[in-house]
């Protein structure tokens, strides 16, 4: 089974280098298209002070006077071998750039990720229980207008009811201003709203889906049975219908990626969170495209492998896969 | 009627349940459609009322919490929210419904082209649907709008770009289906060439089901302009948009004013709610397994 599990992998990645090529090509022509000159962008005032040899020197060392295609080429090369050019709004490598952002967004991704499983999963479970009951109109309720309202905006009422009246949590940023260094219980305290507010943002669906699914699964044959044969409600529900409604949950699960990436870019910049997905947003604001191209190919590779490992997790999840191999 | 239910003892709660739940579905579709109608009305009607001018700053009342005189407050700028709010709708609205319009024009000549030829035509054009969907659409979103100086036209296009594949794949496979049907065999024993089969025998069919993808796109293309605009990537900020304002909101509200920010996003959340609420009761009618299973 390893080794179908391992082919199955490969194969998926073999087909992702065709379409990490195409994203290339196409963010490339995208910024060739662009009417921004990149190096007048890079003086920002001095252009006008710069004399014309410098610019042309410029141009001339980040290779824009060469032909189309050997300026993709070498780019592309470059950025093969890891050396992802230098950003030209924060003047440092882009690699250091993320390298020391991806960290700050996997943290608050993880935990947020955690977070919206176990709520949705409780709260999806107690809707579907109680069907048609006050607490399942709340819950589904919620989840339609979570589903509709813009994440930003959750996000401000959130910081103007937990920051602004009641005090209890900062309204953004990584650490206190006054802060020398990072301390845990500070980066606690500020990991807060942001983290609540993207699993918040991201259960809707998993709410309404895990309470379908396990509605329809009530009406099941061995559900039935089950409680024919006396066995305790928590029991029938949590052990015997949940397990058969869940599985479908693994697969969609690695196809919400893009909709994590969305909201994580959103979230963190109402927080001032200091990761990558915010980042991009600087980064278009200064049109800094090396910085860009990396942020948006990291998501691309962050879809890509989304949906993967979704695919391996299914293997593992059902039985008859696992017992019968990758089919 | 009681002896009726005393015959089949089952039937009393099963035919309650469903009588419920088909008032439940007539009360919020009405409620959906009410909404709709107030928030078109006031989207046409009060540009061509009011008496304030939106864009009018009046320092003297800035910062004004709701009241009579300002129903939903006034900003830090003086101007009225509401009036504000009803002309950023408006905005919005018109790069949404110009921005699904785009998409959906291109997504159903992309499933036109691929569900027509077919073969090795109809496997490129699937695969360039999926890398699109790869990427974070968002993301992608504020790609184009950075390499182009923001602006109505650069949302537009990166809406138009990111949110075509959903109706190119439903095209394609109402193509698919239309391509068996008796009356296409009929056409093209008759003589039909390729280009009328599609123009008189496909697109008719295909019309409504691209309209209700346009129409549910509107929604996501709204949200899509907003969210750029409050990244600072959208339309420019002295136009009244629901994200611009949004965006001014949020300086505001670490001072403590919440209603320059709670009702831009309010005037997005409900005709979305609405416009989903209506679309679901329209799929749950015409869906006929959905249907029964709404009846079990």
């Amino acid at each position: 089974m390893i080794r179908a599990l391992a082919r199955m992998a490969v194969w998926r990645l073999v087909f992702a280098v065709p379409l990490l090529l195409a994203v290339t090509m196409g963010m490339f022509a995208l910024a060739k298209a662009s009417p921004f000159d990149p190096v007048r962008q890079y003086l920002g005032d001095r252009a006008l002070t710069t004399s014309p040899e410098v610019t042309e020197r410029i141009r001339a060392n980040w290779g824009l006077d060469r032909p189309l295609a050997e300026q993709y080429l070498t780019w592309l090369g470059n950025l093969v071998r890891g050396d992802l050019g230098d950003s030209r709004s924060l003047h440092r490598p882009v690699a250091e750039v993320i390298g020391d952002r991806l960290g700050w967004t996997l943290l608050a991704v993880g935990c947020a990720l955690v977070l919206m499983l176990a709520g949705s999963l409780v709260a999806g479970v107690l809707a579907a229980w109680r069907r048609g009951s006050w607490l399942d109109r709340v819950i589904t309720g919620t989840a339609y207008a979570n589903e509709a309202a813009p994440v930003f905006w959750t996000g401000l009422l959130v910081i103007w009811v937990f920051a602004v009246k009641l005090r209890w949590l900062p309204s953004g940023g990584l650490t206190d201003p006054a802060a020398t260094g990072v301390e845990p219980g500070d980066l606690l305290r500020h990991m807060v709203l942001p983290v609540v507010v993207l699993a918040f943002s991201q259960s809707s669906w998993l709410v309404l889906f895990v309470r379908e699914s396990l509605i329809g699964t009530l009406r099941e044959d061995f559900v039935v049975g089950a409680r024919a044969r006396g066995l305790r409600e928590s029991t029938v529900i949590l052990r015997h219908a949940l397990r058969a409604a869940l599985l479908p949950f693994i697969t969609l699960l690695g196809a919400r990626v893009p909709e994590l990436v969305t909201g994580a870019i959103l979230v963190e910049s109402v927080f001032s969170w200091p990761g990558v997905a915010s980042t991009s947003v600087q980064a278009a604001l200064s049109a800094d495209f090396p910085l860009l191209a990396a942020l948006t190919l990291l998501a691309t590779l962050a879809v890509v492998v989304g949906s993967l490992l979704a695919d391996t997790a299914y293997v593992f999840a059902d039985p008859r896969v696992r017992v019968l191999g990758v089919s | 009627m009681t002896t009726g239910t005393r015959a089949r003892p089952w039937a009393r709660g099963r035919d309650r349940g469903r009588r419920d739940r088909r008032r439940d579905g007539a009360g919020s579709r009405r409620l959906a459609t009410l909404t709709l109608a107030v928030l078109g009305l006031a989207v046409l009607l009060v540009p061509l009322v009011a008496r304030l001018d939106q864009s009018q700053v009046d320092l003297q009342s800035a910062s004004l919490p709701p009241g009579l005189a300002h129903p939903f407050g006034t900003d830090e700028m003086g101007r009225d929210v509401l009036l504000r709010v009803v002309y950023g709708l408006r905005v919005s609205l018109l790069v949404g419904l110009v921005a699904a319009a785009v998409s959906a024009t291109v997504g159903t000549l992309v499933g036109l082209v691929a569900g027509t030829l077919g073969g090795m035509a109809d496997r490129v054009l699937m695969r360039v649907v999926d890398g699109f969907n790869s990427v974070p659409h968002l993301l992608f979103g504020i790609f184009i709008v950075a390499m182009f100086s923001p602006g109505a036209t650069a949302v537009v296009v990166s809406v138009g770009l990111t949110h075509w594949m959903t109706a190119a794949r439903i095209v394609r496979s109402e193509v698919l289906t239309l391509r068996s049907r008796p009356f296409v065999d009929a056409a093209i024993s008759a003589g039909s060439g390729r280009a009328r089969i599609v123009a008189r025998h496909f697109l008719p069919h295909l019309a409504p089901h691209v309209a209700l993808a346009a129409v549910l796109m509107v929604p996501h293309a709204v949200w899509h302009e907003t969210a750029l605009s409050f990244l600072g990537l959208g339309l420019p900020p002295h136009l009244a948009s629901l994200g611009n304002m949004i965006n001014d909101g949020a300086r505001s509200l670490l001072a403590g004013d919440w209603w320059p920010s709670l009702f831009p996003g309010l005037f997005i959340l409900l005709p979305t709610l609405a416009i989903s609420s209506l679309a679901q009761r329209w799929r749950d009618r015409t869906d006929p397994r959905r249907r029964s299973e709404l009846q079990l």
